[in-house]
């Protein structure tokens, strides 16, 4: 509130995108961070389900869960989690140059997070075909067979791939979700509308990209490590 | 404006824990640690997210009531998770 004396406080000229029920910017970016959190919590208790789902099938076919988790390709799922923490780099840098009034800065991070997402969805890509290659997909040509691992734990590797599919399905769809969003603020950005006074879409935007690269660092470990000991 | 800015040397720092962390929940994983592989591995997670949400999503920054949504946010998450194991590893519990 130091700033309410240097600005005039209420009686303050009217920012063109101070809406009139907010006292000032500060309250009003306040507000929109709180809302997109309460959105966020919404997204943890959705994605908490399938996370729920699959701490109850995997103490219920251990061995099954390991033996699946060994068939992902680790260097895959590692380079996907380093461009993933790249992106939410860019993303942090991207409100740092809305917060600067660095509208090019801004631009070029903003196309950065977008190429970096489109990367990660390309490698899945690459993934979920060798998992059709491989019938690796839940279903009726589901197969468990050597050299992936014993035939005997199809049940259990079924549901494990059924619960890989469901995360990192609902991962990616965020994920292009994600993208989709952050291209329609490309407008607004390259019009140079985001300046340090109001930058609310970039700050919420960032908050969702953050919390979704959040969901990949618990899925990472969960599907792709447990097996390798 | 009265908003925190976050140095962009601070940024690079978190961004090199996280990978650093990255790399070393790789390694762990194939060190056998018994049932405490998990353990280390969900410690490892938690560790990554609490740094991203406390300064990529700015929560050190932000007011109070921002700060105690999220707690309570992943408080009624762990209360669903206790909720609902209760229930499933006592069922055999009444035969």
């Amino acid at each position: 509130m130091a700033d309410l004396a240097h600005s005039g406080g209420v009686h303050e000229a009217h920012h063109p995108k101070l809406q009139h029920h907010f006292e000032d910017l500060d309250q009003q970016r306040e507000a929109s961070t709180l809302g997109m959190w309460l959105f966020l919590v919404t997204e943890i208790m959705f994605f908490g389900g399938l996370f729920c789902a699959y701490l109850i099938y995997r103490g219920a076919s251990f061995d099954a869960f390991a033996e699946a988790s060994r068939s992902l390709d680790l260097y895959l799922g590692g380079f996907n989690t380093a461009v993933l923490i790249g992106s939410s780099l860019t993303m942090a840098l991207a409100v740092w140059a809305a917060q600067v009034s660095k509208r090019k800065a801004l631009i070029v991070f903003m196309i950065l997070t977008i190429v970096l997402g489109a990367v990660f969805l390309g490698v899945k890509v690459i993934e979920y075909s060798g998992k059709f290659a491989h019938h690796h997909v839940p279903g009726d040509s589901f197969e468990w067979a050597p050299p992936y691992g014993d035939p005997a734990n199809e049940a259990g590797t079924e549901m494990f791939f059924s619960l890989y599919f469901a995360m990192t399905g609902l991962h990616a769809a965020h994920m292009i979700i994600g993208m989709g969003f952050l291209a329609y603020l490309l407008i607004p950005a390259w019009q140079g509308k985001f300046n340090a006074d109001w930058y609310n879409p970039v700050e919420c935007f960032g908050l969702y990209w953050h919390f979704v690269d959040i969901v990949w660092i618990f899925l990472f470990p969960l599907l792709y490590l447990i097996g390798r000991h | 404006m009265s908003h925190h800015v976050v140095s962009r040397k601070l940024y690079f720092g978190i961004f090199a824990a996280l990978m650093v962390l990255t790399v070393i929940t790789v390694a762990v994983a194939f060190v056998d640690l018994g049932r405490l592989n998990d353990v280390v591995m969900l410690a490892i997670a938690t560790l990554k997210a609490v740094l991203v949400i406390l300064y990529f999503m700015h929560v050190k920054y932000s007011g109070k009531l921002t700060a105690l949504t999220v707690v309570g946010g992943f408080m009624f998450f762990f209360i669903m998770i206790a909720m609902i194991m209760m229930d499933y590893i006592g069922r055999g519990f009444l035969g």
